[in-house]
């Protein structure tokens, strides 16, 4: 059984079907590339599946749970975690704040939250013991993409190469069974890319299910165990980066700028 | 050292006086910031959750009140007191947000605005409807003889104003600042969906920012209520100037509303010392300061680099 799959999942802004009844499964520890042109709803797919958005239909399931009602917050504790095309880091916060707080609500209870206020009232025994938890978890992260020196920086001084990495970094502090990843190649240079291509594989070494959004083919091609293509919030096509490459609805929808 | 001919001794004297006001102005303009860092709107309903906390806080306090009982025994209803008003403020502020403002987040920032005056006006008149309109002596928990020290004239209740007020803001900043809660909350500051792709829960970091913003203003209530009594609108003026002080010091800034609101208790109280003003146009001081600010440093006194936002 695929790890996370949707059926049927359709999201309309008035008039505009944005995405029009897809049908996607991921497999465990596969990486997975949705391409398609721009306005084709792939971040809207996104969105809808990690809970910032909700779908007008369709269902969405995750290690077969039904999760397509579910707020972002729970989405997140239950395994999914996700960056954005436009970095979103909590800019005022320092490099290791940032990761600190992803790992923060993981695997938290509503309950413990609650008792967490107690704690710091009366005594912080368990807030020190989790806190050591958190920290060693952030540093882990921080080193995974080499951020320790600048830990204590402010995220908006950080160099935008290093802005991308550290959102992947707080995405990954979560510890979510699934990435997803929005454009993590986007403004980058070719080393840099390159980099990131061997860092997205060091990823799914970890056992983490990888998702992009992508249109550098290069970077596409190079890592993806599976392709889907999305044209006008329609699955035109899906497959191997051969079977993609391959096939004519995409070469016409999408790669159809080469045809002359 | 003499400042426009005020002897030191004097000086030392507004100083003292300066701080206190300031200090309760401080604690009421943290739940304007508070709120504004989140929903990004101002709560106009702040002074009259202040109000609810300070009868609440009467109410219990003078039923029990007995002199006759030993000093003791009156602080402990004091103190217990003060936390009913904490409390019965809190509960307030997490309903008024859940009732008067959740519906409206996704609304124009004109709504929830107008949503908060409203609600400011309801409370201030069903309070004169059920406790009336006669202001309401609160007894002082312990006996207020002023202390002399040299030539420095202290009320015990000025002490107690200064030691709750930096206790609170200190317990604040630590909270903000060091617990994962803090942490979650400047996190919703700064962006709210990526707030809950963390696994944070936003509708109960808002609910306990209107708690904490709400009960900061119950402790003010009751500090005033010793000194000025207990009326159904005691928290509009208050209120008012809270909100001037938080925007010196930077709407939507934690420190800002703290410095703010000791800025401008000093500049109430040397204003009238030292510009002249009378007693009865106290008041325009503060507003002459808003438009001062809102015209040369509309974000505030404090600089956008040392911002930090709840």
């Amino acid at each position: 059984m695929p790890l996370l799959y949707t059926q049927d999942l359709r999201r309309e802004f008035g008039g505009v079907i944005a995405v029009s009844d897809v049908d996607i499964e991921i497999y465990k520890n596969s990486i997975t590339a949705l391409i398609g042109p721009n306005g084709a709803g792939k971040t809207t797919l996104f969105n809808t599946i990690t809970g910032l958005d909700f779908s007008t239909s369709g269902r969405v399931f995750f290690k077969g749970e039904d999760i397509t009602e579910l707020p972002a917050y729970k989405i997140t504790r239950l395994g999914i975690a996700r960056t954005f095309q436009n970095i979103r880091l909590f800019k005022e916060m320092t490099v290791f704040e940032n990761v600190m707080i992803g790992r923060h609500f993981r695997d938290t209870h509503p309950k413990i939250v609650k008792n967490d206020l107690l704690n710091f009232v009366i005594g912080k025994v368990y807030i020190k013991k989790n806190e050591k938890n958190i920290y060693d978890n952030s540093i882990k992260w921080l080193d995974f993409f080499d951020l320790l020196n600048v830990r204590d920086e402010y995220a908006k001084n950080l160099p935008y190469g290093k802005q991308r990495e550290l959102e992947i970094a707080r995405a990954l502090a979560t510890e979510p069974d699934i990435l997803f990843l929005d454009e993590p190649a986007a403004g980058m240079n070719a080393s840099e890319t390159d980099r990131l291509m061997k860092t997205i594989k060091r990823i799914r070494d970890l056992g983490i299910t990888v998702v992009l959004i992508e249109h550098d083919m290069k970077l596409v091609m190079n890592i993806s165990d599976k392709i889907i293509v999305l044209n006008y919030g329609k699955k035109i096509a899906e497959g191997t980066p051969e079977q993609v490459r391959n096939n004519k609805d995409v070469i016409e929808a999408y790669l159809g700028k080469t045809n002359d | 050292m003499n400042f426009f001919n005020i002897p030191s001794n004097e000086l030392l004297q507004h100083l003292i006086n300066g701080l206190t006001l300031g200090a309760i102005y401080s604690l009421i303009a943290l739940g304007y910031t508070m709120v504004y860092g989140i929903l990004k709107f101002i709560n106009f309903a702040h002074g009259e959750i202040l109000m609810i906390g300070a009868y609440a806080a009467y109410y219990f306090y003078s039923f029990l009140y007995d002199p006759a009982k030993g000093s003791s025994f009156i602080m402990a209803i004091f103190i217990a007191a003060l936390l009913i008003a904490m409390f019965a403020s809190a509960a307030l502020g997490v309903l008024i947000e859940r009732f008067a403002y959740k519906p409206l987040r996704k609304a124009p920032r004109l709504a929830p605005l107008l949503s908060a005056i409203g609600v400011s006006i309801i409370l201030a008149n069903l309070a004169a409807l059920f406790f009336g309109t006669k202001s309401r002596k609160f007894e002082y928990p312990f006996d207020n003889t002023i202390i002399q020290i040299g030539s420095l004239n202290i009320t015990p209740n000025q002490v107690m104003i200064l030691g709750v007020g930096f206790v609170m803001m200190v317990s604040l900043k630590l909270f903000i600042d060091k617990t994962k809660l803090g942490k979650a909350m400047r996190a919703t500051s700064q962006n709210q969906p990526v707030a809950s792709l963390m696994g944070i829960n936003i509708n109960r970091i808002i609910s306990l920012t209107f708690a904490i913003g709400s009960a900061l203003a119950a402790v003010a209530g009751v500090l005033m209520a010793l000194e000025f009594k207990v009326y159904p609108t005691m928290g509009t003026m208050a209120g008012l100037k809270a909100f001037i002080a938080a925007v010196v010091g930077g709407i939507g800034n934690i420190n800002g509303a703290m410095v703010g609101g000791i800025i401008l208790g000093l500049l109430e109280t040397f204003g009238v010392v030292i510009l002249g003003i009378p007693q009865g146009l106290k008041d325009t001081i503060a507003f002459t300061v808003l438009i001062l600010i809102l015209l040369f440093r509309p974000s505030g006194i404090l600089l956008k680099n040392i911002k930090e936002k709840v």
